[in-house]
């Protein structure tokens, strides 16, 4: 028996929030047609989905969740909205064109969604016998240093490539003007 | 009440929230008609595959390190892909002064 016995139910209520706002955040997302909500909304579903990665017993990654994607995808999709004037167009008149539009869309990501939880719930996933480590961060920090030691100087380097790509290309076309 | 209590625990419940912003994340790169809007869709994507990986790295791995490492290089190249599409976004607009999808139509035969 628990020394707290309400602590369970606090749990359960932390879960089901950052559930709830995972959902409604992507929701957000999606459907408004203001992009600054829509980049809200993505924040919104990132502070949900690094709650999740708490549960799933990865604070590292809950930290690194806020820290990037927070903090430098969508202050970036912030300055780019500030730059462009990217508001999603009127609807218009209903046409056969756009409800096909609609339709497809529809399809695809109810098929989506339908086999991919199909696959999950009655996926006959194994357990495994044993864990090698405990998943902590000193475990990830020696992993990154050993296994992984040159995917990570990869990455490093896709990084430099990438700020200089966009340097690049966000160059061209100023003098233009 | 027993199963609310233990629902953190079920790795079912992770796997259908991850399909459920997928499926969200596809549905948005499809009906969005500006390349931010779809950019954002996308994001969504990269982050219902995180979950994913998460969900089986917690549950079903035997080393959990590998699915928290591959993780966060996924982070990583979110992070270059947000860079070089905004910054195509920005040199689309200065071109055509606007970003919707539709009108970036030049190469269409």
């Amino acid at each position: 028996m628990n020394a707290f016995p309400a602590s369970d139910y606090i749990i359960a209520a932390l879960f089901l929030l950052f559930v709830s706002t995972t959902i409604a955040g992507a929701v957000l997302a999606v459907f408004t047609r203001r992009i600054i909500r829509s980049v809200c909304g993505l924040a919104l579903a990132s502070i949900g989905l690094a709650g999740l990665y708490y549960f799933l017993h990865s604070p590292f990654l809950a930290l690194m969740e806020i820290l990037i994607y927070i903090g430098a995808v969508c202050v970036t999709i912030v300055f780019a909205v500030m730059l462009a004037e990217p508001d999603e167009p009127d609807a218009g008149p209903s046409t056969g064109q756009s409800r096909a539009w609609f339709a497809a869309a529809l399809v695809v990501s109810v098929a989506v969604f339908w086999s991919i939880v199909r696959l999950g719930v009655t996926g006959n996933w194994t357990t495994p016998a044993v864990r090698v480590n405990d998943g902590s961060i000193e475990a990830i920090g020696v992993a990154l240093l050993t296994t992984y030691s040159m995917a990570f100087e990869a990455i490093s380097l896709v990084l430099l490539v990438a700020i200089l790509g966009a340097l690049a290309i966000a160059r061209t076309g100023r003098h233009h003007e | 009440m027993k199963l609310l209590l233990e629902l953190h625990n079920n790795p079912t419940v992770y796997l259908v929230i991850a399909a459920a912003v997928l499926a969200l994340g596809v549905y948005g790169l499809i009906r969005r008609r500006t390349l931010i809007g779809m950019l954002i869709a996308g994001e969504l994507i990269f982050s219902a595959a995180m979950l994913n990986i998460m969900a089986l790295n917690r549950f079903y791995a035997p080393d959990p390190t590998v699915g928290q490492i591959f993780v966060l290089f996924i982070m990583g190249l979110a992070a270059a892909e947000v860079a070089i599409a905004l910054s195509i976004v920005i040199a689309v607009y200065r071109n055509y002064s606007s970003i919707k999808s539709s009108n970036l139509s030049e190469l269409s035969g």
